[in-house]
């Protein structure tokens, strides 16, 4: 399945959100990934959010500030952003294990620097903000009310890759 | 230019470089629980590759909730269970002969200096004590590992923090990583090795250094490190006598792996230990640290002992030593949890289960349990838990709890006031 990395941002406007707050241990007894889907976010400590609400049930991107997904080695947290269609995350900085988890299972975790995401939250201040990124070009495209704003981003080469073949299991079982 | 230990044991296991930047590293244990390990599984039969690269070098426990408490975590084990034994893997530890991941494996004799270690689960930087490269990891990395061996890491830098001086009477381990982890911050260390040296070190049990190394993710980093010395031998010498003509050849073979003196760090941190004081957490991230003294009376509602960072024999020995004579206060549960089957009779035989059991304490099987707010301790809304444990996540040990992270000491005697107490006042 072709992965589109482009629709609404929802704004968590706080450093170190952890992998507990984005899916509680509670639910890792469960061994499918369809069925985490009702629980992202659910205990993120965040005021003004709400884990039920419209605007994040719509967004396809999340943007957020330093050391995104610390904590817990716990998979689960990209998963459940992948079942409920988030397949990018743009933050100033993210924690290893969950960067590369991201990576691993084809999906996005973009980092920007400071003034960079701090142009973004501005911009968020204005309505919706919808995003559209270009992987082969490192192209962020940001738009709200017919308004756009332009950003280019880092990414290693083998980030891309298997972002690009789908993910570590077939890219590693292919070479090695 | 010299090399850390962490570029040496990277030079050494490096299987390829598919892109400038990126170091696939052929790996010498893959480690599984019952958690992260049933999706790798699916995941594998899915694909038509249900295989493993090396049935000697994967080892597996269940221990995150066990014996299981419903039909979920039933079906975890049973698929961790049925997993092992249709590859024949030769250690895998069921109901009976399981305990904490980070106790166990170590206990057991399977991390060596110069070791590469995966890991499904954060906390595997523990093993960096025994001077191995050891990482948590994700499922698709895991899922990886047991399918080909091998682990993509960017090359990490290393900070080397040197403690300095020595430990203060009533002052531990615990104390000295809060205290690190509060000077680095949560993102402090990240992709970074943490590289722990020092008189302070030098002086260290195995068990001790394992607690330092377990928090190592807590600042963010990929892994804490020990150089691998005469502790280090001592602790393995039952496993790996027959492969050394005397202890000393060990040592000096395991020298190998310690970083040269010119070595580059990314940075160089100095700690005196000396005037160090207990530490303990307060609100909801493990750098939030202050001395226990100024957190002092602060209620709480339950106390536990345990888990992978406290759980180990000689903190349970602190504790005990503490306890013994004393009752713990009415308005609190105290809940141990011994890391190991091992770590278990050993506290039977010399007496420390039953100072526990007379304090008041409910002794559990060694399980990873009310640490993640799974089973066996589970706080409600509201409650406060003064924990040996590691993380002080919001909900960490329950929705709506507060968790308060400290050595064992700290919470015997918490357990005994009822109220954040500094053990060296009672
Ligand atoms: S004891 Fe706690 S931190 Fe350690 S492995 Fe178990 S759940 Fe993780």
């Amino acid at each position: 399945m072709e992965k589109i990395f482009k629709g609404p941002a929802i704004f968590l406007d706080r450093n170190d959100i952890n992998t507990d707050e984005i899916i509680p241990a509670k639910y890792l007894t469960e061994v499918t990934k369809e069925a985490l889907k009702p629980y992202m976010l659910e205990d993120l400590k965040l005021e003004g959010f709400d884990p039920r609400g419209e605007t994040l049930k719509n967004a396809r991107v999340v943007v957020t500030r330093e050391n995104f997904g610390c904590g817990s080695s716990r998979e689960h947290a990209p998963w459940v952003f992948e079942v409920n269609g988030v397949h990018t995350i743009i933050g100033q900085s993210y924690a290893r294990i969950f960067r590369q988890n991201m990576f691993n299972g084809g999906m996005l975790a973009i980092e920007l620097p400071k003034e960079d995401i701090d142009a973004l939250f501005a911009f968020s201040q204005q309505g919706e903000v919808t995003i559209d990124v270009d992987v082969e070009a490192q192209q962020i495209k940001a738009c709200c009310g017919g308004q756009c704003q332009d950003f280019s981003f880092e990414i290693s080469a083998f980030d891309k890759a298997l972002v690009q073949s789908g993910g570590w299991v077939e890219f590693a079982d292919a070479r090695y | 230019m010299g090399k850390t230990i962490a570029e040496k044991i990277f030079e050494s296991h490096l299987r390829d470089e598919p892109f400038e930047g990126t170091k696939v590293l052929d790996i010498d244990r893959v480690l599984c629980h019952e958690i992260t390990t049933p999706v790798a599984i699916a995941d594998l039969e899915w694909r038509g590759k249900d295989r493993v690269f090396d049935n000697t070098k994967i080892k597996a426990v269940i221990d995150h909730v066990t014996p299981s408490k419903d039909t979920k975590t039933a079906i975890q084990a049973k698929m961790l269970r049925d997993w092992a034994r249709r590859h024949d893997l030769q250690d895998f530890f069921d109901v009976g002969r399981n305990g904490v991941c980070h106790a166990l494996f170590p206990e057991k004799g399977y991390i060596r200096p110069g070791f590469t270690v995966i890991m499904g689960d954060s906390h595997t930087c523990t093993h960096g004590a025994f001077g191995a490269f050891a990482a948590g990891v994700g499922t698709t990395d895991l899922e990886v590992g047991i399918l080909k061996g091998v682990c993509a890491f960017r090359e990490p830098a290393t900070i080397r923090v040197n403690l300095n001086g020595c430990l203060p009477e009533g002052v531990f381990a615990k104390d000295v990583i809060l205290y690190v982890i509060g000077q680095l911050g949560v993102n402090g260390a990240t992709d970074r090795v943490i590289e722990f040296a020092g008189p302070v070190v030098d002086g260290m049990t195995m068990e001790a250094r394992m607690t330092l190394c377990n928090m190592a993710i807590e600042a963010g980093g990929t892994c804490g490190i020990c150089m691998p010395d005469r502790v280090t031998v001592d602790y393995l010498w039952p496993f790996i006598q027959n492969d050394y003509v005397s202890k000393e050849a060990a040592v000096a073979d395991f020298a190998k792996w310690h970083s040269d003196a010119d070595a580059e760090y990314d940075q160089v941190l100095d700690f005196n230990i000396s005037t160090l004081a207990p530490q303990v957490t307060f609100d909801y991230k493990p750098d939030c640290v202050k001395n226990v003294v100024d957190l002092a009376g602060t209620p709480v509602d339950q106390v536990y002992i345990g888990t992978c960072t406290n759980g180990r024999i000689e903190d349970l020995r602190i504790a005990a030593q503490i306890l013994k004579g004393r009752r713990i206060a009415d308005s609190v549960r105290g809940i141990v949890s011994p890391a190991t089957p091992k770590i278990f009779s050993d506290a039977l035989a010399e007496g420390i289960i039953q100072i526990f059991m007379d304090a008041g304490f409910c002794v559990t099987n060694p399980t990873c349990g009310a640490c993640l707010g799974m089973s066996n301790g589970v706080l409600a809304e509201g409650e406060v838990c003064a924990s040996t444990s590691n993380r002080n996540f919001n909900g960490r040990m329950g929705k709506g709890g507060m968790v308060h992270l400290m050595s064992p000491a700290t919470a015997a005697a918490t357990a005994i006031t009822g109220v954040i107490t500094d053990a060296r006042s009672l």
